[in-house]
């Protein structure tokens, strides 16, 4: 028999099978897509107790091989064999909640029907124990045919046993006589599942009560709401106050190294490069790291803990209102993040129209990496005071603007449901998983794999932009008394756009910003760093911070309506590249990009006229 | 009496479905849920915003969201 190589975890949602494939692999983790699809492929390492290295593989989760989900369709491919480029996994490990038996062996039952070694992970055994279910594994263990291991991923309990027998389960299957089961219908393996789970529960009291008792409060018709709204303005108030020592810290640093490069540098092209261009672009995206961290901290843990399915239970009649469902929350939720997972999180929604409309809609959400223009902006204009007891002006406005995003995207839906995406209303059908504490470790790993995504961006695309944006606002050099932005290449080639975006208020610099901001939208705080770096007439003026130098170049009606702009305007490459793989083909991107532009040019526009008419 | 007019905290068993009022997928995805002829089933909880949509259907020791087409669909006997 040749070494194990590929093993996969397999289950229904919900089973604790990414707690369970963190605690067997680490944080060594490898994340990309299935070729063909957007489902994503979680692959990471496991020793097993020889010391060899096995690949194991955390499949989509599955409720049957009947796939009602691309999600599905990649775990059944990839456990038939069937899916091209992808090697067979040799053991699969099965995933049971061991507190919802009954449901979860409806699956189990078709996976052991293969007839492939599998080794069965009765996971979740604590909550199953807390909800006062007694199980008998052993009884499990024949009742299925396949060796089974209690577990409790979470506290690493039973993990070196699921291990060894991963290790043994390609002997294990050749002694065991598998059960005769060929094709079987839903209803008989429904059947045998109550009953094998029957035989495995020694004694069952009351359902668990702590869930039903936190459902009661957090689905409870009004407190429900109230609940969730309150919190979702936590989350914003947080971003904002939590980070800003962070961000404070990075900025010094940033500060510093630039400080230190000076000492230490005759004035040269290189000095000028790495300070102005290098360290003052790339340095004021860096800065919004701890917000995006925080931002994120709060989403991931929503997943973790199950609330986040029933802030999709909530939000469904109003998303029906608009003509989507509530499983297009949670991807516009996570598009508060950013537009890029949201609509990689589409995949779960099955109404193909359903899904288009909500990824056509995901960029309006406030993403994080509007952020840095918005929080720069309102710290530049809106002055720091509060207005009741709490809640500061600056963060008001902030919640303004993520409000403003979220009313367009509602009537962007309703609009384009009725236009471009016109059909039969979705169902909403999903499981309410239960409450559990979110483990720190997933949290962190989950939290890395985000902030490493944002780090490369900021090291690669953000880098290389603002080093090119630099040096064509550096050259041609100007003549003595002459303004840098005004001789140099960028600003020729922004005198075009700069006529576009004139009547709404825009000025020369940010006509200038807009392009490279074409990559991602924090470049423009980048943009507008280098441009007002460069022209420094001296030292002084360029030490100062950019939020004071805006607001002493730029009035308040433009402030206003490029702010506006942001709320609307698609700036983000990457957002149309993954909306293009997402729907197979240009026409969606580019219908997406026309409409975004249109609504940003339109709403900047009022902004700034409304603005200048009421004297601002 | 269908599943949508069950009373909140009430059981029930689930003694139809009309499969031909729903969605080819919303059925494979309710089956698969065994929300199906014989399952044994209660109402936990209601939408709000208004319509009392969707509703959470407690099935065994699981809880799932479905519309309320979807229960409407579904005939029940209580228990």
């Amino acid at each position: 028999m040749s070494r194990l190589r590929t093993a996969a975890l397999v289950g229904n949602p919900n089973a604790g099978k990414s707690a369970l494939f963190n605690a067997l692999t680490g944080a060594r983790q490898k994340i990309a897509n299935y070729p063909g699809v957007t489902v994503e492929r979680k692959a990471g390492r496991l020793t097993l107790p020889s010391g060899e290295p096995v690949e194991l593989i955390d499949l989509p989760g599955a409720y049957s091989f009947e796939p009602s989900s691309p999600d599905e369709e990649v775990t059944r491919k990839v456990v038939h064999g069937e899916f091209a480029g992808e090697a067979v996994p040799e053991v699969l490990i099965v995933v049971l909640d061991a507190a919802n038996l009954e449901q979860h062996l409806v699956f189990a039952q078709e996976v052991i029907a293969l007839g492939r070694p599998t080794v069965v992970a009765l996971n979740m055994i604590d909550l199953a124990e807390r909800d006062g279910l007694t199980l008998d594994a052993e009884a499990l263990a024949q009742g299925m045919g396949v060796p089974v291991i209690p577990t409790v991923a979470v506290r690493r309990r039973g993990l070196e046993q699921l291990i060894a027998a991963i290790g043994t389960a390609q002997v294990t299957a050749q002694e065991v006589q598998p059960h005769p089961q060929a094709q079987r219908t839903l209803a008989e393996r429904r059947f045998t599942a109550a009953n094998i789970a029957h035989g495995a529960i020694l004694s069952e009291t009351a359902q668990h009560r702590l869930h039903a008792g936190l459902d009661k409060v957090l689905l409870h018709p009004w407190m429900g709401p109230l609940i969730l709204f309150g919190f979702l303005f936590v989350m914003f108030q947080a971003v904002f106050a939590w980070a800003t020592p962070f961000a404070d810290a990075l900025e010094a640093l940033a500060g510093m190294m630039a400080d230190a490069i000076n000492n230490n540098m005759g004035p040269s092209f290189v000095r000028d490069l790495l300070t102005q261009g290098v360290i003052a672009g790339v340095g004021s995206v860096v800065v919004f790291l701890p917000q995006i961290v925080i931002l994120f901290a709060f989403i991931l843990a929503m997943e973790a803990s199950g609330y986040m399915a029933r802030a999709a239970f909530l939000m469904d009649r109003m998303m029906q209102g608009v003509g989507l469902s509530g499983r297009s929350f949670i991807p516009l939720l996570s598009s508060f993040a950013c537009a890029i997972p949201g609509i990689m999180a589409t995949r779960s929604i099955s109404d193909p129209k359903d899904r288009l409309t909500t990824i056509l809609i995901a960029p309006l959400m406030t993403c994080s990496a509007r952020l840095p223009v918005y929080a720069v902006i309102i710290s530049a204009f809106i002055p720091h005071r509060t207005v009741g007891p709490g809640i500061g002006l600056q963060g008001l406005v902030m919640f303004g603007l993520y409000v403003a995003g979220i009313v367009g995207a509602m009537a962007a839906a309703l609009v384009l449901r009725q236009t471009v995406t016109k059909g039969a209303a979705s169902g909403f059908i999903m499981e309410l998983p239960r409450y559990q504490m979110p483990l720190f470790k997933d949290l962190a790993i989950g939290l890395w794999q985000r902030a490493w995504i944002f780090l490369r961006r900021a090291g690669t695309i953000i880098f290389t932009v603002t080093v090119v944006l630099w040096l064509l606002l550096s050259f041609p050099r100007a003549a003595p008394g002459e303004s840098q932005v005004e001789a140099s290449i960028a600003g020729q080639l922004s005198k075009g756009l700069a006529v576009v975006v004139e009547p709404i208020g825009f000025n020369r610099e940010i006509a200038l910003a807009l392009i490279p901001a074409m990559a991602a939208r924090e470049v423009a705080v980048s943009s507008l760093a280098t441009t007002y770096a460069v022209d420094a007439t001296d030292e002084d003026a360029a030490a100062q911070g950019l939020a004071s130098q805006l607001s002493a170049k730029w009035s308040l009606p433009t402030a206003l309506a490029f702010l506006a702009w942001f709320v609307f305007a698609p700036q983000c490459l990457s957002t149309i590249a993954v909306t293009r793989r997402e729907t197979n083909g240009w026409k969606w991107p580019l219908f997406m990009l026309a409409y975004l532009f249109g609504l940003a040019y339109l709403f900047a526009g009022i902004t700034y006229w409304s603005a200048v008419a009421l004297g601002l | 009496m269908t599943l949508e007019g069950l009373e909140r905290g009430h059981r029930a068993r689930i003694v139809a479905v009309d499969w031909s009022r729903l969605a080819p997928e919303d059925g494979v995805r309710l089956r698969a849920l065994g929300l199906d002829a014989g399952a044994r089933v209660a109402i936990a909880h209601r939408g709000v915003f208004g319509g009392s949509d969707p509703v959470a259907v407690m099935i065994g020791r699981m809880t799932v969201a479905v519309r309320r087409v979807h229960a409407a669909a579904m005939e029940v006997e209580p228990l």
